[in-house]
């Protein structure tokens, strides 16, 4: 009787069951992982935010929340926007060519308009808030330092227009979020419409 | 009458499930090596802790809510509102911490008497593993408290699987559950904390002590009882584990209790080490906190992460530093297991890279410097020097012969080797041999002051 088994096709039946088992159970698994996915209501609050600058006094920051996200709002001094040129050498990528902001702020003060900077106030590291540090040459930061941004988690640090200087953790310049003027002191920040606010 | 009764119910058992035999097998008739020392006692302290974050757990979720606006409140209702809440949480959060004291000793044992060699590799393995999932364990129960370290440690450690080039960004996004950690990303991690990774590790647990009862235990002097038999077919330097060694580990445990509760009672926070302060303010999203650091756990592999000046290169160290420890098994090439017997350049490079841990342990709670990032390169190097140089030294050591039989759980000090030995012993000869020691005043004026200071210390606590 056991010179009757064929071996080979045996194997060949077992081996193809457990393939077609082995994507059926790819399939199921599937529902389960997706369920992790963002839910259709996180996807949808990406909702734009208007922000009154009309009382943001210069060197002042204040913080908004947009997807989540802190988003920063600063005016920045004329002595704060002459160090942009200074620190330029100090600088991974001065003309923000490797960082993520939408054309119109792709410049060296990285905004719309010199004195009102507006950035995702997220380290392009790991994601921690960085602070702000206006103050020139702090005891802690040494004395080259002409104000910026300071991550407190790594020591990653940026100039006062987001760019990140070398030799530290984070990759690339903050984030720049799509932004518009609607009035001289209202600002519109996210929205889908980003080439009709350039 | 009733021992008869009480047997013939046993076989009645027996003949459908094991029991007799599996306590045989597992206790009563298995064989230990006789000279367990002090490290010996980690193992069945991890299992104490284990039991104790189960048990506490089990009642702290029934009043905490995994809800991003009720968490932070609701864990402030368990520790004012809830009768003894304040007990329940305060023995989960340091057993946290006790439970990584008590793994860090335990996996240093494996590696003074080489328990993680041929032929424990998968003891070894599946001890890994375990570290791992209590990694992973203790960072998603760190986010439940929502509070500002909570909050901003997640974000933190997150980020750093978005660090994985082509596909990072999106592992992350699954991770959280959201474009920042959120409500669903407290919800999900609240899931995997009580249910998933409590399920796997039990059954982890299950895997590391099969395959140790499959080999036997290592032992301080790192040679097989298992070679040497007597007429019986038992080792002859073995002993049953119970009595012997369950009457050992129920002392172990009463120490070790006393400690714990002495700081579940005086010393919840652990200096800020166990409890972090910034942790007593609600999670804030907009703002990160002026200085975050991991728990103190986690600060050694931190501290590799911010040494490296590239976010790329950062996350592939940290995750180098733990691989390398699976690896152990297959770097290390010495013939010999125990320390006792291996040359005096493991001791050196053992003691070095304790020394490095430690330091990197340190300099992940302090704030990034210019100083400490050098000093943290420089531990850094240490760290997977002794692992990566292994291949090497360890094949080339001059070992000292083994013994047939064990010796001593702890080895007298008349035996020690070293030139440093030497020296203690001849410290101790003078001072023993000196007049003063001698005259017997002293000694009794010593016993009283030694009698008095344990006496204040028992009445202060």
């Amino acid at each position: 009787m056991t010179d009757d088994i064929d071996n080979r096709k045996r194997r060949f039946l077992t081996q193809s069951a457990a393939v077609v088992g082995a994507i059926g159970a790819g399939f199921a698994v599937t529902p389960f992982l997706a369920s992790m996915q963002p839910s259709a209501k996180a996807r949808a609050s990406g909702a734009p935010v208007e922000v009154d600058i009309s009382r943001l006094e210069p060197g002042q920051l204040i913080r908004v929340m947009w997807r989540g996200k802190p988003v920063w709002v600063l005016r920045r001094t004329p002595e704060a926007l002459a160090t942009l040129a200074e620190v330029r050498d100090k600088l991974l990528d001065p003309d923000s060519e490797e960082s993520e902001q939408p054309e119109y702020a792709a410049n060296e003060a990285r905004s719309l308009k010199p004195e009102i900077f507006v950035a995702v106030g997220v380290c392009t590291h790991l994601g921690c808030s960085p602070t702000y540090r206006p103050d020139q040459r702090p005891a802690d930061l040494g004395p080259d330092w002409l104000g910026g941004f300071f991550c407190p988690c790594h020591g990653s640090l940026f100039d006062i227009a987001g760019r990140v200087y070398k030799g530290v953790p984070a990759p690339k310049n903050l984030e720049i979020p799509p932004y518009r003027y609607l009035t001289e002191s209202l600002l519109f920040i996210g929205g889908a419409n980003e080439e009709e606010s350039a | 009458m009733w021992s008869e009764r009480a047997s013939a119910f046993m076989a009645w058992v027996d003949e459908r499930l094991p029991v007799t035999k599996f306590w045989n097998d597992h206790a009563a008739k298995y064989y230990a090596p006789k000279n367990f020392n002090f490290f010996y006692f980690f193992g069945s302290l991890a299992l104490l802790v284990l039991i104790n974050q189960l048990v506490t757990g089990i009642f702290l979720a029934m009043a905490y809510k995994p809800d991003a606006t009720l968490a932070f409140d609701s864990v402030e209702m368990i520790m004012r509102d809830i009768s003894w809440g304040w007990l329940l949480r305060y023995m989960h959060s340091t057993g946290a911490s006790a439970f990584f004291i008590v793994i860090y000793l335990h996996m240093f044992r494996a590696l003074l008497y080489g328990s993680y060699k041929k032929p424990r590799e998968l003891i070894w393995l599946f001890g890994m593993v375990i570290f791992v999932l209590l990694m992973a364990e203790a960072f998603m129960g760190y986010l439940l408290p929502w509070g500002q370290m909570s909050y901003w440690g997640a974000q933190v450690i997150i980020s750093l699987f978005g660090a994985i080039p082509v596909i990072g960004e999106d592992l992350a996004l699954w991770i959280r559950g959201d474009y920042v950690v959120a409500d669903a990303t407290l919800n999900r991690f609240f899931a995997l904390h009580v249910v998933a990774i409590p399920i796997m590790l039990l059954a982890l647990v299950v895997f590391h002590l099969a395959a140790l009862h499959t080999t036997g235990s290592n032992n301080p002097d790192g040679v097989e009882i298992k070679k040497l038999k007597g007429m019986d077919d038992i080792p002859l330097d073995g002993i049953p584990f119970h009595p012997y060694y369950t009457v050992k580990d129920l002392f172990g445990a009463g120490v070790f209790i006393i400690l714990f509760v002495l700081v579940v009672f005086y010393l919840p926070e652990g200096g800020g080490f166990f409890l972090e302060g910034p942790n007593f303010e609600p999670a804030d999203p907009l703002k990160t906190p002026e200085h975050i650091a991991p728990v103190w756990y986690f600060t050694p592999f931190y501290s590799i992460l911010r040494a490296v000046p590239s976010k790329f290169g950062g996350v592939v160290a940290m995750g180098a530093s733990i691989v390398v420890l699976f690896l152990l098994p297959w770097l290390d090439r010495c013939r010999v297991k125990s320390i006792r017997y291996r040359s005096p350049v493991y001791g050196i490079l053992l003691g070095l890279f304790v020394l490095a841990f430690f330091g990197l342990g340190v300099l992940g709670t302090k704030p990034v410097s210019p100083l400490n990032t050098i000093l943290a390169r420089v531990f850094a190097m240490m760290y997977f020097g002794f692992f990566l140089l292994m291949p090497w030294y360890s094949a080339k050591e001059k070992t000292f012969p083994e013994p047939m039989r064990l010796g001593e759980a702890v080895v007298p000090l008349a035996k020690r080797r070293g030139r440093h030995w030497d020296i203690v012993r001849q410290g101790l000869a003078a001072i023993q041999n000196s007049a003063i020691f001698q005259s017997m005043i002293l000694r009794v004026v010593v016993g009283f002051i030694v009698f008095f200071v344990l006496l204040d210390f028992l009445f202060y606590f």
